[in-house]
C-alpha cells in the first residue's frame, strides 16, 4: 500500500468523528436549536460505548449503547430548552460539564483496558485494488455510514415535506406556530437525532479512532464541530468538505509533530484549535452578516396559546 | 402528552432569590441519587461532601480560598451574561493572566525586589486576561464571529501555552525536570499566623460590592442591563452595541486574568500545568447560582467552592473519583436554570390535545 493511500485514509479516520457530531447538530441548528452540549454528549458517548462494548464483547452493542446514551442526555437538554425554555447557552454548557464528568464516572473502571478496533471492511478484489482499493473499498462501516448521513440530511432538508417543517420551524417559529406545525415536537425530535449523532461520533472515538478509553479523550472535538457547522454556513455538503478539511488539517499537524520541524510539540498541538478560528473568521469575511444563520437559533419558544 | 408554560406575571423577588437554594437542594437529591446508584451511601457522602468542611476551622478557610478565584471570576462573566454576551473562555482568560502576572515573580525571584512586585504582578495579570479576551471581543465586533466558539477555542491555546512556558524557557533549572518554574518569592501574605487564609480573599468580595455598585448606580450599569434584556430599547436609547462587547469582554477578562495572579501568588506559588483546574467553567455554574447578582453570587462561590473541598475529601475518605463533584456542577447548573424557569412560568402538563 502507498503512501499516499495511507495518509489519505487517516484523514479519513480523523474526519468521521467530526462529521457525524456535525451532521447532528446541524440538523438541531436548522430547527432553531443551539445545542452547546455537544462536547459532553460526545464524552459520554465514548465512554459509553466502550464500557458497553467491553462489557458484552460486542462491539454493535457498544455503539447502541453510545447512540442511546447520546439521545439520553440530548433528551434532558430538550427537557430544560423546551420544557422550561431555558436559555439554550447555558443550558448546553451545563450539559457539556455534566456530560464530562459522567464520561469520567463511567469511564473510570475502564482506563487502561484495551481492544480491538472496529476493523474495516473488506470486499475482495475491490478493496486489493491498488492506490484507491483501501481509501475506496476499505473503510470502517462508520465512514459509510457518515457519508449516507450526509447524503441522507441533504436530502431531507432540501427534498422532503418534513425538512421544510423543520426548516421553517428554525427560520421563524412564531410563523411556524400560527401555520400550526408543531414546533416543540419538530425541535425535540431534531435534538434527540442530534444526540444520538453526538454518542455515536464519541463510540467512533473510543471504538474506532483509538480502540480504548481516556479521561479527556474528545479533546474538544465536539466544540471543532459546532464551530464547522458555522464554517459551512449550515449546509450538510459544505459540513462534509469542512470535517474533511479539517480531518487533513490534523493529520498534517500529527506528521509535523512527528517529523520535528523545530516548532514546540505544542505549537502543533493549538494549530486545530488556531486553524478553527481563522477558518471562522474566513468565512465570516465572505458573506453578510447574519443572512445565513437560521432566523430563530438561540431563541426559547413559548407559545402564547 | 406535553408541557405548556404559563407565565405567572408578578413574581416576588424573595421567590427568585430562594429559587437557587431550592436548586442546590435538588441537586443534591440528584447527587444523592447517583451516589446510591454507585452502591455507597448518600448519607456517609453528604456528611464528607458538606457537613465536614462546614464543621471546622480549616474547612471553612479553605472553602473561603477555593471560593475566592471562582467569585472573582463570575462577577466578571456576570457582566457578559447580563448583556447576553457569552464568554466562556474564561479558563483561557485566567491562565494567561497567572501567566502574565506570574512574569515579574518570575524573574524577580532570588533577587532583593521590594513588595511592589505583588500589586504590579495583579495589575499585569488583569491586563493579560483582558488582552486575551480582546481577541474574541474584536473578532466578533469587525468580523461577526461568534464569540462563544472562539472563546473557548483560546482555552486550548491558553492551556497549550502555559505547558510550553513551564517544560520549556521557563522551567525551573534546579526542579528536577518537573513542568514547573520556581517558586515565588512574591507571594501574598497570610491574613492570620498558621492559617491557610491569604490577603486574596479580600479581593472577591471587594469586587463583588464594586460590581453591585456598577450594575444598579451608574448609567453604564443600566446599559448593560438594558442590553440583555431588550437590545433593541438599547440601541434606541443610543447604547453601542459594540462597546458593549467590548466593555463587558473587557471587565470579565480582567476579572478572570486577576484571578488567575490572586490563585498563583495567594496559593500555589509558582507556575505550573493544572493552576487552574476548571475554575472558569466551574465559575459559570457560580454565576447562575448567584442569579448573576453580585451579592449572591458570593453565595454561588461559597457552595460551590463547598463542593470541590468536599469533592477532594470524598475522593480520599470515600475513594468517590473527582468526576462526580463535575458532574455535580453541571447538574447543579441545570436545577439553577430549571428553578428559575419554574419561578417564572407555571408548567401544566397537558394530556389530551386541544382542538
Amino acid at each position: 500500500m502507498d503512501i499516499w493511500q495511507a495518509v489519505l485514509i487517516t484523514v479519513v479516520t480523523a474526519a468521521t468523528p467530526l462529521l457525524i457530531a456535525a451532521l447532528g447538530e446541524l440538523v438541531v441548528e436548522r430547527a432553531g436549536v443551539l445545542n452547546l452540549g455537544l462536547e459532553g454528549m460526545m464524552a459520554v458517548g465514548a465512554s459509553c460505548g466502550f464500557a458497553a462494548a467491553t462489557l458484552s464483547g460486542s462491539s454493535l452493542v457498544g455503539v447502541l449503547a453510545a447512540i442511546a446514551a447520546g439521545a439520553a442526555l440530548s433528551a434532558l437538554f430538550a427537557l430544560l430548552v423546551l420544557g422550561l425554555a431555558t436559555n439554550q447557552v447555558a443550558s448546553g454548557l451545563a450539559l457539556t460539564i455534566m456530560g464530562l464528568g459522567l464520561s469520567g464516572l463511567i469511564g473510570a473502571g475502564f482506563v487502561g483496558s484495551g481492544r480491538e478496533a472496529i476493523p474495516p471492511i473488506r470486499i475482495p478484489g475491490l478493496s486489493d485494488l491498488p492506490a484507491v482499493g483501501r481509501l475506496v473499498f476499505g473503510e470502517d462501516p462508520f465512514v459509510y455510514l457518515s457519508l449516507a448521513l450526509a447524503g441522507g440530511i441533504l436530502w431531507f432538508l432540501s427534498r422532503s415535506r418534513a425538512g421544510l417543517t423543520l426548516r421553517s420551524v428554525g427560520e421563524n417559529h412564531t410563523s411556524a406556530h400560527a401555520l400550526g406545525l408543531p414546533v416543540i415536537q419538530v425541535r425535540l425530535l431534531a435534538i434527540l437525532f442530534g444526540g444520538a449523532c453526538a454518542g455515536l461520533a464519541g463510540a467512533y472515538l473510543s471504538l474506532v479512532y483509538t480502540p480504548f478509553w481516556s479521561p479527556g479523550m474528545t479533546a474538544g472535538r465536539g466544540w471543532i464541530a459546532l464551530a464547522l457547522v458555522v464554517f459551512a454556513s449550515w449546509k450538510p455538503l459544505r459540513v462534509l468538505f469542512g470535517a474533511y478539511l479539517f480531518g487533513g488539517a490534523t493529520v498534517l499537524q500529527l506528521h509535523a509533530q512527528a517529523a520535528s520541524l523545530g516548532f514546540p510539540s505544542q505549537v502543533m498541538s493549538a494549530f486545530p484549535y488556531v486553524a478553527t478560528i481563522v477558518a471562522l473568521v474566513l468565512m465570516s469575511l465572505g458573506r453578510r452578516k447574519a443572512a445565513i444563520a437560521p432566523g430563530s437559533l438561540g431563541t426559547s419558544f413559548v407559545p402564547d396559546r | 402528552m406535553r408541557l405548556e408554560l404559563v407565565p405567572r406575571g408578578d413574581v416576588s423577588p424573595w421567590a427568585r432569590a430562594l429559587a437557587p437554594v431550592a436548586a442546590v437542594v435538588a441537586a443534591i437529591l440528584i447527587g444523592g441519587l447517583v451516589v446510591a446508584l454507585m452502591g455507597r451511601s448518600p448519607l456517609a457522602a453528604f456528611q464528607v461532601y458538606f457537613v465536614d468542611t462546614l464543621s471546622e476551622d480549616w474547612g471553612l478557610q479553605e472553602m473561603a480560598v477555593k471560593a475566592t478565584p471562582l467569585l472573582i471570576i463570575a462577577v466578571g462573566l456576570s457582566f457578559c451574561f447580563r448583556a447576553s454576551l457569552w464568554n466562556i473562555g474564561a479558563e483561557g482568560q485566567f491562565i494567561i493572566g497567572a501567566l502574565v502576572g506570574g512574569i515579574l515573580p518570575l524573574y524577580t525571584a532570588g533577587t532583593e525586589a521590594g513588595a511592589w512586585v505583588i500589586p504590579a504582578a495583579m495589575v499585569l495579570g488583569a491586563l493579560g486576561g483582558l488582552a486575551y479576551a480582546m481577541i474574541p471581543a474584536l473578532l466578533r465586533v469587525a468580523f461577526g464571529v461568534s464569540e462563544i466558539l472562539t472563546s473557548l477555542m483560546l482555552v486550548y491555546v491558553a492551556d497549550l501555552t502555559l505547558d510550553y512556558l513551564v517544560r520549556g524557557p521557563w522551567k525551573d533549572p534546579k526542579g528536577f525536570n518537573f513542568p514547573q518554574t520556581v517558586n515565588f518569592d512574591a507571594t501574598l501574605p497570610y491574613l492570620a499566623e498558621g492559617g491557610r487564609l491569604h490577603a486574596g480573599v479580600l479581593v472577591g468580595p471587594a469586587l463583588a460590592l464594586l460590581a453591585w455598585f456598577v450594575i444598579s448606580r451608574t448609567l453604564f450599569g443600566f446599559g448593560v442591563r438594558v442590553a440583555g434584556e431588550a437590545p433593541k430599547a438599547a440601541r434606541f436609547a443610543g447604547f453601542s452595541a459594540n462597546r458593549m462587547v467590548i466593555a463587558a469582554f473587557a471587565i470579565s477578562g480582567a476579572a478572570a486574568g486577576l484571578a488567575g495572579i490572586v490563585e498563583v501568588l495567594g496559593q500555589i506559588g509558582q507556575l505550573k500545568p493544572g493552576i487552574s483546574s476548571g475554575y472558569g467553567f466551574t465559575a459559570i455554574t457560580v454565576a447562575f447560582l448567584g442569579r448573576l447578582h453580585p451579592l449572591g453570587m458570593i453565595f454561588g462561590a461559597l457552595v460551590v467552592a463547598l463542593t470541590v473541598i468536599g469533592g477532594e475529601s470524598a475522593q480520599i475518605a470515600l475513594k468517590l473519583p473527582l468526576d462526580l463533584t463535575r458532574a455535580f456542577q453541571g447538574v447543579l447548573l441545570m436545577c439553577v436554570l430549571a428553578a428559575d424557569a419554574l419561578v417564572s412560568y407555571r408548567v401544566r402538563l397537558v394530556t389530551v390535545a386541544r382542538a
